[in-house]
């Protein structure tokens, strides 16, 4: 804790778990799209989000993540007509999401390249969040570090490569936090590696081309 | 390295050192946070002129909040308070309308700073905003000033807590009024001991305080609760500066918030099932907002 946990942050209002963390949690899904073009986000809210967005702006803060935005940027109180401007198509559904975090989004984007995902993840108090699952597979991370995403076949030795690749190649880069999970065993895996460093820009690319690797995704800090 | 553990300690450190609270925090976490003290100056400062910036932004006449129950009370009490018809006075009428204005900017989603929390915006920058445009003070000694409340508040969040969850409103506006009672004392020349006392006392006078927002809305009452802890952070800061000892230390009063705290039913602390927001008309608002399926 420091004196600007205290005197801060600064933020669009009213709530940080309702409003501040939201935007980071649609922050998440800008950073997923990787620059590519959003046309259209689906947005299921959960538990305290589903009953009280509208007073809470929960609805603005999420698109405006989704937009790039910032938890201070006055534009999150025009998300929706920014969102209509940009010809971004969205719509709020509720779910009672079973065994989610009361506070909780699953964020399904649809490129204008033709791919999709599906993000989940809860605002848990204090503009904090926390990512649980990413295209239907389970992640543990919470987007204040940078973080890479490795899409993966489950056989050996791909974590070893990866981890290896990070280590022998790039020796100043250190993991602070790894996760790993499968949909079934042989199909597809996800590593979540959160990192303490700035990572080098050859890095993404450079997993990218381990054999068995899918797709690696760096999700800088949000 | 400072621990922020006990005001006690600071108020001691400060003394030894003779430095204001101020000094004594600014050095510190210069060096905790590995960054130069003039960097953290002028992110502070930034922070202040985002707070005048949302003084101005809540005083608007058309800022309605989301829900639409809210908004609009700062600029009618601005208005109130340049007829000088007010009991409080004009100065303090004026710090009325500040904080509502700020509190109000926050619930229309504007730009704020969470001192210590979104719920708790309005109370540091209605009493420092006020003695910048009504006092005159110099803007470095307001600046500076915040790290006192910043100091205040990490020992505050340690022994206690500063999330309305936890420890209901005395834990955001009452802590709020606190920090900010020890920054208006350094402001007017007062020692950091007397911060301490009025510290200590601006928590005692909001000890208990329930969060029970209604259709769980930073809005009612938090809104107008913004300025019962401004009026208590002035209240407070001039009892200490007129030698009056809170008799309780301040670690203790810390403590006995957190017990109380700990004490108060769930229904009480911004679950909106009790106080304010179970009540008839806090009901029928809920429903208003977010119909009767909620």
């Amino acid at each position: 804790m420091n004196v600007f946990d205290i005197i801060g942050p600064v933020m669009i209002g009213p709530s940080s778990s309702h409003t501040a963390g939201a935007v980071r949690l649609g922050g998440v899904v800008n950073k997923l799209a990787d620059g590519r073009k959003i046309k259209k986000v689906e947005i299921t809210l959960s538990g305290s989000f589903a009953k009280t967005y509208k007073g809470h702006g929960t609805d603005r803060a999420l698109l405006a993540g989704i937009m790039g935005y910032d938890s201070f940027s006055p534009e999150i109180r025009d998300a929706l007509d920014i969102a209509d401007k940009k010809q971004i198509e969205y719509v709020f559904l509720k779910e009672n999401i079973r065994g989610a975090h009361p506070n909780t989004a699953r964020i399904h984007y649809y490129l204008e390249d033709g791919t999709e995902g599906v993000m989940q993840g809860a605002s848990i108090g204090g503009g904090n969040i926390l990512v649980n699952r990413i295209n239907g597979m389970e992640v543990k991370f919470t987007g204040d570090n940078n973080t890479l995403l490795v899409m993966h076949e489950d056989t050996p030795g791909v974590i070893a490569g990866v981890t290896n690749l990070m280590h022998w190649e790039y020796e100043d880069i250190n993991i602070s936090n790894f996760n790993l999970s499968r949909q079934q065993k042989g199909g597809i895996a996800i590593m979540s590696i959160e990192i303490d460093n700035q990572p080098p820009e050859t890095l993404v690319k450079d997993i990218r081309g381990i054999d068995h690797v899918i797709n690696a995704i760096l999700i800088r800090k949000i | 390295m400072l621990k922020y553990t006990s005001i006690t300690e600071l108020v001691r450190e400060a003394e030894k050192r003779k430095v204001k609270i101020s000094e004594l925090t600014l050095n510190d976490q210069a060096k905790a946070i590995e960054t130069p003290a003039e960097e953290l100056y002028d992110r502070m400062k930034e922070s202040f002129h985002i707070m005048e910036e949302s003084v101005k932004d809540g005083m608007k006449k058309d800022r309605k909040s989301m829900s639409g129950l809210t908004g609009g009370e700062g600029y009618i009490m601005n208005k109130y308070a340049e007829e000088k018809k007010s009991l409080c006075g004009s100065f303090m009428s004026k710090a009325i309308a500040r904080a509502l204005a700020v509190a109000g900017c926050n619930a229309s989603m504007g730009k704020i700073v969470a001192a210590p929390t979104a719920g708790s915006c309005g109370i540091l920058p209605g009493c420092l905003v006020s003695l910048r445009e009504d006092k005159g003070f110099a803007e470095k000694d307001l600046v500076m000033s915040m790290f006192t409340a910043g100091a205040f508040g990490m020992v505050i969040a340690e022994r206690s807590s500063i999330a309305g969850a936890e420890g209901g409103c005395q834990a955001e506006c009452g802590s709020a009024a606190a920090m900010a009672a020890a920054s208006l004392v350094e402001l007017m020349g007062g020692t950091p001991k007397q911060c301490a006392d009025a510290c200590a006392i601006a928590i005692s006078n909001q000890m208990g305080l329930v969060c029970d927002p209604v259709a769980g809305l930073v809005e009612i009452p938090c809104i107008k609760r913004n300025v019962s802890g401004l009026v208590i952070a002035f209240s407070s800061a001039d009892m200490a500066l007129a030698g009056i000892e809170p008799k309780i230390p301040v670690d203790e009063c810390i403590d006995a918030m957190r017990e109380v705290g700990e004490a108060l039913p769930a229904s009480l602390k911004e679950t909106a099932g009790g106080g304010l927001a179970a009540t008839p008309t806090g009901r029928k608002l809920k429903n208003q907002i977010f119909g009767s399926g909620n």
